[in-house]
């Protein structure tokens, strides 16, 4: 095949789509949306994948040993575990010795009702050994609050909202106490989630309310390689006799996010490969109407020699030059969705992501999305035209003379 | 080659199977077209002559007998050997002269050449082809609606020449133009039958007819 041949089919492709602009621009526009939908909500799929990653992937040092539920699903989330019992002083010094030197870290999570002028609420109380304080977060101002003393520490995100600083006063559970420090913003974790918490020492939680033992216990392993065994001996120390504790290592955890949001991820594209269905059909739907009003004309071309495979070729291309355009365009629109659908979605989530909205655009993934997208809406044109073109190309050279 | 008739049907006969019943077009047809005759199919409507030129051009195939153009039997040929053989040897004028609306008058008699012979001098060929054809070179860059019926019909014949053609098959040449026109256009088929070129031409009109060598009478699918 020479310049010269493919350079009329295709200009005869041009000139007919052409011809029929606003037909065309209208299939185009489908492609458009199509292509638009694959690549957005895939990037929004893998902006969520990564928000999780980012959760747990902090985290992944952690063991969580929580009161054995029958109904447990084994999700740390799942609301039926606040229900639960509690692990005991026994049950910590058990644990204590499964794990030799890895540090272990029993919690409560309360919840008060904190106030702070007129404003007030219920909110989640993570109860810990003031020692261990250090261990689990990072403090952004003031102080970690000391045994003792009765200073409170409080997440970042509850600071920003009610304008809290080191030395401010709120109540927690009616008792007017002092901030002495705002803990570091560290978004969503699977032991603890201290943004919009408020932290206290475990002697001044004592000193006020007379539960026994601990909603959960955190294990902080070292070395990674570690946590299998970790793990293995605290099931071997607790769960001996009979089934008292669940222990989950954050590489489960990630499993469930990831599950999770490979779910969520082929859900959107599934969604988005409908619409891009939905398009092709509207291809298929024009070519069928210009292969039908162009009858004549392909039977005068098969007439004068032109072969069933160059009237395919033919029509092939207008399917092709709808795709490449409606994805193109598609393509550079869903640069700019997915910026700010990426950037919405981290917005939404967490607030600390929201900056790095602007680098996911550019991740690898977002761009082998918008790529796939692309590739996804030329294809789906190509084969939407291949019903069309090879109809023009079977019909008899005679019938099509003779049609009117 | 020359020895060869360039069109030579074989006790043909063609069937249409409609639903109303079997319609025989021809019926039991055999003749011979030597090279450089000029042929005139004369009949009344229906009574086979498109089935006949449709069966010469290669358009189709016969439900029995035998059809040899330049010798060769084409019944059982591909559909891709018969569309070369139609581009090759085989040129079309159509009543309705046929031109593809979306091309100029130049590209319109360039795309043959363009299939045929894939290469960049298909241009000048087709300039020097359509001259031929007394075209006014400022109407070359004209789409065919841009273009009176006489002047379509002149891109066609020059469309049929570009590739040189042993054959060139007419369906009603003139029947869509005026008498003066008419007489134009089939002078310039007479220069090219007296140039060697083989021509059949189908048509009603005995003045159109007179400029042919030899007249075929066809009724009901039978030569008289």
């Amino acid at each position: 095949m020479t310049d010269g041949y493919r350079t009329i089919l295709a200009s005869l492709a041009v000139r007919n789509l052409r011809r029929h602009a606003v037909r065309s621009s209208l299939a185009t526009v489908g492609i458009v949306i199509g292509v638009i939908a694959v690549a957005s909500l895939g990037i929004m799929g893998s902006s969520l994948s990564a928000l999780f990653g980012g959760l747990v992937s902090d985290v992944s040092d952690t063991v969580l040993v929580t009161p054995h539920l029958a109904a447990s699903s084994g999700d740390p989330f799942d609301p039926r575990n606040t229900l639960a019992s509690r692990l005991s002083e026994r049950d910590v010094a058990e644990i204590e010795k499964a794990v030799g030197q890895n540090r272990v870290i029993p919690m409560i999570r309360a919840s008060e009702r904190v106030t702070v002028g007129d404003t007030g609420g219920y909110t989640q109380v993570y109860v810990l050994p003031a020692e261990d304080i250090p261990f689990l977060l990072e403090k952004e101002a003031g102080l970690y609050p000391q045994t003792t003393s009765s200073g409170v520490m409080v997440g970042a995100l509850l600071a920003d909202e009610f304008d809290l600083h080191p030395g401010s006063r709120i109540e927690v559970g009616g008792e007017n106490v002092r901030v002495v420090g705002i803990a570091a913003e560290r978004g969503m974790g699977i032991d603890i989630n201290p943004d919009y918490a408020v932290i206290v020492t475990e002697a001044w939680y004592a000193g006020r309310h007379d539960e026994q033992g601990y909603s959960q216990v955190v294990v902080k392993v070292g070395d990674l390689d570690e946590v299998g065994e970790v793990k293995a001996a605290i099931e071997q120390q607790l769960n001996r006799r009979e089934e008292e504790v669940d222990v989950l290592d954050s590489r489960e955890i990630l499993e469930i996010y990831y599950e999770t949001s490979d779910a969520i991820s082929v859900f959107l594209i599934g969604i988005g490969a409908v619409s891009l269905f939905v398009a092709s059909v509207s291809i298929l739907n024009v070519m069928i109407i210009s292969v039908t009003e162009r009858t004549r004309e392909i039977g005068l071309m098969r007439s004068i020699g032109a072969e069933k495979r160059e009237v395919m070729v033919m029509f092939l291309y207008e399917s092709l030059i709808l795709g490449i355009a409606g994805s193109v365009v598609g393509g550079l629109v869903s640069v700019v969705v997915g910026y700010y659908v990426t950037a919405s979605v981290a917005g939404f989530l967490t607030g600390f992501v929201a900056a790095d909205g602007g680098t996911a655009i550019l991740s690898p993934a977002a761009i082998g999305y918008i790529v796939f997208g692309v590739l996804f809406g030329i294809a789906a044109s190509v084969i939407a035209g291949l019903y069309p073109a090879w109809k023009a190309a079977q019909q008899s050279p005679i019938e099509a003379l003779r049609y009117e | 080659m020359s020895d060869e008739p360039v069109i030579r049907f074989d006790d043909v006969s063609k069937v249409y199977s409609l639903p109303g019943g079997d319609v025989v077009a021809l019926d039991h047809v055999t003749l011979t077209v030597e090279p450089g005759e000029f042929v005139a199919v004369m009949g009344p409507s229906g009574s086979g002559k498109s089935t006949l030129l449709n069966l010469m051009g290669c358009l189709d195939v016969p439900t029995s007998g035998r059809i040899f153009i330049n010798g060769e039997e084409i019944s059982r040929m591909s559909d891709d050997v018969l569309t070369r053989l139609r581009r090759n040897h085989i040129g079309f004028i159509f009543q309705q002269f046929n031109l593809i609306p979306l091309l100029s008058a130049l590209e319109n008699v360039e795309f043959p050449v363009v299939l045929t012979e894939r290469r960049g001098e298909s241009r000048e060929r087709a300039i020097r082809v359509l001259r031929s054809m007394d075209l006014e070179e400022e109407l070359f860059s004209h789409k065919p609606s841009e273009l009176s019926g006489g002047q379509q019909q002149r891109v066609a014949i020059a469309r049929a020449l570009v590739n040189e053609p042993e054959l060139l098959l007419c369906d009603e040449p003139t029947g869509n133009l005026d008498t003066k026109t008419g007489t134009a256009i089939m002078d310039l088929l007479r220069l090219e039958n007296g140039e060697g070129k083989t021509i059949v031409m189908v048509t009603h009109d005995p003045k159109v007819a007179e400029y042919a060598h030899r007249h075929i009478r066809i009724v009901d699918g039978r030569l008289v």
